[in-house]
């Protein structure tokens, strides 16, 4: 599915635009970057509540389609920088990481 | 980079609590995997032990180096560092077992699962670690491997 009807379908916040059509193909929840790294995969987007620079670099390593931070948490700017350099989108919601789970399964990601 | 009989040496200094900075060696290695047009499965379990390797040492260490020597049959990742040394090699290996504070927790990190994660992502792993002088984390990454 594309993001950006992600993007509509969730009503998000867009921190860092994607550049191009990208794919969503999974999903994955976790704030744990250990596990995130072992478990991701390609084009999952990523559901998190952390908000530090290394994100993007985790984002980066697997292939993740986009994060999408929970909660409503601020996103550092240190990150949005990098994410912008590393073309890795960023959206973020005021809803819980379940709530937003549920819509991309209704929506059939 | 070195290019010396088809074998191609990067090296990258890694700076203890350096978290900005940190996830830069491991996203370079990964970017010439890719230039070098390496399979991306292959390229998946280099990016997740150079990761794991470069966190350890900006968490744990005083800093140290990262190096990553890709041939045609395999891919050698060392991560070197400056100390304090692992005190039970054997308690660092179980999944779970972390000696990081709360303050690293919180950004998700210090899950214990560093180690494991490398172990399960190499080929072959020998870890040299003396209390007081260092560690150094020895991988290879087969080109040709049976966990593909």
């Amino acid at each position: 599915m594309k993001l950006t009807k992600i993007i509509d379908e969730l009503n998000a916040t867009v921190v860092v635009e994607p550049k191009d059509e990208t794919e969503v193909e999974g999903v994955y929840i976790g704030d744990l970057l250990s596990l995130v790294m072992a478990k991701a995969q390609e084009n999952d987007i990523w559901i998190t509540i952390q908000t530090h620079i290394n994100i993007v670099a985790v984002a980066t390593l697997v292939n993740l389609s986009a994060i999408v931070i929970a909660e409503g948490m601020d996103v550092d700017e240190d990150t949005i920088k990098k994410a912008k350099e590393e073309n890795i989108p960023i959206l973020k919601s005021e809803l819980s990481a379940y709530e937003i789970a549920c819509k991309l399964c209704r929506l059939g990601v | 980079m070195n290019k010396k009989d088809d074998t191609i040496k990067l090296e990258y200094d890694i700076i203890q609590n350096d978290f900005v900075r940190a996830g830069e060696a491991s996203s370079n290695v990964k970017k010439i995997l890719k230039q070098l047009g390496i399979d991306s499965k292959i390229i998946r379990r280099v990016a997740i032990v150079t990761y794991e390797a470069e966190m350890n040492i900006v968490i744990h260490s005083y800093g140290g180096k990262l190096l990553v020597e890709i041939s045609s049959k395999k891919i050698e990742i060392t991560a070197k560092d400056n100390g304090p040394g692992i005190e039970d090699i054997e308690k660092a290996m179980q999944e779970g077992f972390s000696t990081a504070s709360n303050e690293i927790r919180e950004l998700g990190f210090g899950a214990g699962m560093g180690l494991p994660n490398m172990k399960k992502c190499s080929d072959v792993l020998k870890i040299d670690s003396e209390k007081g002088k260092g560690t150094t984390v020895y991988m290879e990454i087969f080109m040709k491997s049976n966990q593909n």
